[in-house]
């Protein structure tokens, strides 16, 4: 047991560039490029001060709900999964719904320790301004949170959310008016205010060093959920499955597990309705360079982005985050790809079999989930993470199932 | 000797600044782009500053965004954007490529490189290139003949101007302003004070460029800096104008008064 139950070693990623391999690393302006430095030197000095990290952890226990739930879905696992046994990481009890709040919870915490004042943010389903405006109203700090137009209607719950909790909530009518545009905007403005302001990013993207230091905010997932099953089932999950829009929960789930070969890692990415309408980036794309980070991207053949389509606005992105490019090319981490139609029949499936709603985004997880389980057959032991709770997509699924 | 360092070296002989004029190729569509261009040139412009139409601008306001949204809506490609450098090259005037990295990537750093070249075309402006993330480009653009212009801010430390300044070729274009691209009212009083911590470590022509749009402003920029680049306030004119020959027009207007500018009259 103690070999098992002893917590692997980091990985050796990123370099102190911020290199995965040859993904990651920093393609942002000049303009950023100093504040970028500020912000590694910080974190660094942050993650090593006892006192931060105290604070960190009296948040996510006292505020934030840590330790989620371990919760095994028996019926879940029987009926829609071939009887593979499946546990869910509850990241949908986490305070705001979703896991975005372990990552927000850091970065405002060390915007506060760097002495600015305001935080922007990019939302897409929303999950990740709530927890920003969150935050900041915990912390006392002003936020501004960047939401594609087309965002703000299908998640329209989420925009009242940051509005009541003091955000001012920016409709982005640029370009195809989803994530990846909200990004571009909050770049823009960072690059304007970066003196008093810290761009609090959601995802595991971005220049160095956020997809690192979002990933180690994350970890706490996959760190909680590993010893969770260690305790409950004496054994290691056969497999990880998680969703994968950015990557940030995927990240937050896996790598705790990522120096055990016996456990595979499953990333779900949105197949929308197939090859033209899809986000399944790591499926279908190829490595490039968009919002200062070289990763896998939806592109054309002269490096344009190529306009993306998810029935889940939180996968609604062209890039993901570098690791998960490095792990698909490493082989350690596999992807799929998850139609819109499995995800919806996941998001159903749980409904009825488990009384919990869950979020559209984690719904490709499940989906995921019950492929695999019937791959793997009744022997099978899966973790899958819930990374949040559906009630944000109850217009969406509706509409949807014409309910 | 690159035709860009000559365009600088002539500017500095008649004792005033090079104008820089920029405008995205394909807009409004590419013949008038070409046009503009060429009317530039003719008004006085030093170089030209053809922009690479990308999807995610995120370095631009939203002047030049939809402009280069509109750009591609058009069907705009790089073998456009080469057509619209080898006319200007061919009129006798410098141009340089402004793009955001991936486009040069995905075309491949070696074949963007060896294109351009045979396009006529001095070098590129690369936003959201830093020199530590260049790769083979230092080595490529040396071979072609090609100047690598990377971008100093004012947010830039002492130890990133060295390291930008030493990678630079052709010149260095320095942002005038914590910001993206835009007119303004006032020019930032943080350009004069980059422009001389610039050139304590080169020798390169040190260009101004974000936020300046009037013959008042660029008269203000010629007083310290070895160029002065304007942008938004040509896209601006060319969105005005009713047809393809009042846009060149117009542009022309511009150029012709912003030459005036930086002359310090």
């Amino acid at each position: 047991m103690e070999s098992t139950a002893a917590e692997p070693d980091i990985s050796p990623v990123p370099d102190t560039d911020g290199h995965f391999g040859i993904f990651g690393g920093k393609f942002a302006p000049e303009s950023l490029m100093a504040a970028l430095e500020q912000l590694a030197k910080e974190y660094e000095a942050a993650r090593k001060d006892p006192e931060f990290t105290a604070e960190l952890d009296r948040l996510l226990k006292d505020y934030a709900g840590r330790p989620t739930l371990l919760t095994e879905a028996r019926r879940f696992g029987a009926e829609q999964a071939g009887g593979a046994r499946i546990l869910l990481k509850r990241e949908d009890l986490a305070h705001t719904g979703s896991h975005k709040i372990n990552n927000v919870l850091g970065q405002v915490l060390l915007t506060k320790r760097m002495g600015k004042t305001r935080v922007i943010a990019e939302t897409g389903a929303g999950q990740h301004g709530v927890a920003t405006a969150t935050a900041c109203a915990l912390l006392g700090l002003d936020c501004v949170v960047y939401m594609g137009e087309e965002d703000t209607r299908r998640q329209a719950l989420n925009v009242s959310r940051m509005r009541m909790l003091g955000a001012e909530v920016v409709p982005v009518k640029t370009g195809t008016r989803t994530l990846k545009d909200a990004m571009n905007d909050a770049f823009r403005d960072w690059v304007a205010t970066v003196d008093n302001t810290h761009y609090c990013i959601g995802s595991v993207g971005g220049p160095h060093p956020f997809p690192m230091m979002v990933r180690d905010f994350q970890r706490v997932i996959g760190v909680e959920a590993r010893r969770q099953v260690l305790e409950a089932e004496g054994r290691l999950p056969d497999a990880v499955v998680a969703c994968v829009g950015g990557g940030s929960n995927a990240i937050g789930a896996f790598h705790a597990f990522i120096g055990d070969p016996g456990v595979r890692l499953i990333g779900c990415e949105a197949g929308g309705e197939g090859p033209g309408r899809t986000a399944a980036t790591l499926s279908l794309g190829g490595p490039g360079v968009l919002h200062g980070m070289r990763t896998y991207i939806l592109q054309d053949a002269e490096g344009q982005t190529l306009d993306t389509h998810s029935i889940s606005a939180g996968l609604d992105y062209p890039g993901v985050g570098p690791e998960h490019s490095w792990l698909k090319d490493t082989g350690r981490a596999e992807y799929r790809s998850v139609s819109d139609d499995e995800a919806m029949a996941g998001f159903s499936a749980l409904c009825k079999t488990e009384g919990i709603i869950p979020a559209l985004e984690s719904s490709h997880a499940l989906a995921g989930a019950m492929t695999l389980g019937r791959e793997l057959g009744p022997d099978a032991l899966i973790l899958v993470n819930l990374s949040g709770r559906g009630d944000k997509d109850v217009a969406t699924a509706s509409a949807y199932f014409g309910v | 000797m690159t035709a860009v360092t000559t365009a600088f070296d002539k500017a500095k002989a008649e004792d005033r600044a090079a104008l820089v004029g920029y405008l995205p190729a394909g807009y409004p569509d590419k013949d008038t782009a070409i046009k503009s261009a060429l009317a530039m040139t003719e008004a006085g412009a030093d170089l030209i500053e053809v922009g690479l139409p990308y999807s995610d601008p995120l370095m631009d306001g939203p002047v030049i965004a939809d402009a280069v949204y509109q750009s591609l809506r058009n069907g705009t490609r790089i073998a456009d954007v080469l057509d619209t450098v080898q006319a200007i090259a061919d009129a006798g005037t410098p141009a340089v490529v402004m793009t955001y990295w991936n486009p040069v990537d995905q075309y491949g750093v070696e074949a963007f490189a060896r294109d351009l070249s045979n396009a006529g075309g001095s070098g590129l402006i690369t936003p959201d290139l830093t020199p530590e993330e260049s790769g083979d480009w230092p080595a490529v653009s040396d071979s072609y003949g090609l100047d690598r212009i990377f971008l100093v801010a004012p947010s830039s430390p002492e130890h990133r101007i060295e390291k930008i300044t030493a990678a630079s070729s052709g010149f260095v274009y320095a942002v005038s302003l914590m910001g993206i691209t835009g007119t303004r009212e006032a020019l930032s009083d943080a350009a004069a004070g980059l422009v001389s911590r610039t050139r304590v470590h080169t020798k390169l022509p040190v260009a101004v460029g974000v936020g300046v749009s009037n013959r008042t402003q660029a008269a203000e920029v010629a007083g310290f800096a070895d160029g002065v680049i304007v942008g938004s306030a040509f896209v601006r004119a060319l969105g005005g104008a009713s047809d393809g020959a009042s846009a060149v027009q117009a542009v022309r207007e511009l150029a012709a008064g912003l030459a005036q500018g930086v002359r310090r009259q």
